[in-house]
């Protein structure tokens, strides 16, 4: 195994969560798509940590930190698609321009 | 990792082909319920990746929290928003998603050309990896890590006290207004009136104080 298929894995992982958070319409969707690009970024770091600092695993212990960031994230991030939905009566991330000029 | 390298390989490739399928399922697919489903599948086979990288805390971190915790609240979420509504057309739709698409693909290949030349100085590439993982990260965590350990669990309590304050149905709308017929810039939300509470109307208790 080498350390450069991972890393290709969770830049195709990435690439795709960009995708995703630009052209989906529905507001749940482009949280799930955050969800997929933090997850790459925790395959890069352990990838790095298990081919280059196999015994001192700080990589690992960064992963975790960014779980714990995304799980809070994802709560207040709900939390804010269900009050917009209470609002506007609708999930489209077109028709969410309040704070737009 | 004592497995052979033919086994990891193979188990690599099946992972990572699940994986890309699964999220190219989450963003492609129509039924956003399907997509719920598909995103479970894309922490259980990164977590079989950590397992590959010798990582079986974070594995078993990754599949209790994303996949217990934030799949769930996305299910949630769904099922609390789920209306059926067909978004209205957009003019040149086609072209954004092209644009996106072709913008993604060129930030991949740079990416992987990044990736591919490289030359990774993997010196300690002969090194055996460490054993027991979990013990070493909670010397990690109460030794040099432990301020930033303190400040998550800090954020972790904003976290639940903010998504309790802004999902709470603290004003009640009076109907439902289309955005075309509200005015600009202002929310359909209603302060609740107070209800009085006396001996009186406690037997009407929807009357409000006037």
């Amino acid at each position: 195994m080498q350390l450069q298929y991972f890393l290709l894995l969770a830049a195709a992982l990435f690439s795709i969560g960009i995708y995703g958070l630009v052209t989906s319409r529905n507001a749940v969707r482009v949280l799930m798509s955050i969800e997929l690009m933090l997850n790459a970024v925790n395959l890069n770091l352990l990838a790095f940590s298990s081919f280059l600092d196999p015994q001192g695993i700080k990589g690992q212990v960064f992963a975790v930190f960014v779980i714990t960031v995304a799980a809070a994230e994802a709560a207040v991030g709900l939390a804010i698609i269900l009050s917009i939905y209470r609002n506007r009566d609708t999930v489209d991330m077109e028709q969410f321009n309040l704070l737009k000029w | 990792m004592n497995l052979a390298e033919g086994v990891q390989i193979v188990s690599f490739g099946l992972l990572g082909l699940a994986m890309i399928g699964a999220a190219l399922g989450v963003v492609l697919l129509q039924n956003i319920v399907y997509s719920a489903f598909l995103l479970g599948g894309v922490f259980i086979s990164i977590s079989g990746l950590y397992l590959l990288l010798n990582a079986d805390f974070v594995a078993a971190a990754q599949v209790l929290i994303y996949v217990g915790a934030v799949n769930v609240l996305i299910l949630f979420a769904i099922m609390l928003v789920n209306k059926q509504e067909d978004f209205d057309p957009i003019i040149g739709r086609w072209v954004r998603q092209g644009a996106t698409a072709l913008v993604c693909f060129g930030l991949f290949s740079l990416l992987g050309v990044m990736v591919l030349q490289t030359s990774w100085s993997s010196s300690t590439s002969g090194a055996k990896p460490a054993v027991d993982t979990t013990v070493l990260l909670g010397e990690h965590f109460f030794s040099d890590f432990l301020l930033p350990f303190e400040l998550a669990s800090v954020l972790l309590l904003m976290a639940l006290v903010g998504a309790i304050v802004i999902a709470r149905r603290e004003y009640l709308p009076e109907e439902i207004v289309s955005p075309q017929q509200q005015p600009p810039l202002t929310l359909p939300e209603r302060a609740r009136q107070p209800i009085a509470i006396s001996a009186g109307t406690s037997s009407s208790p929807q009357s409000t104080s006037e």
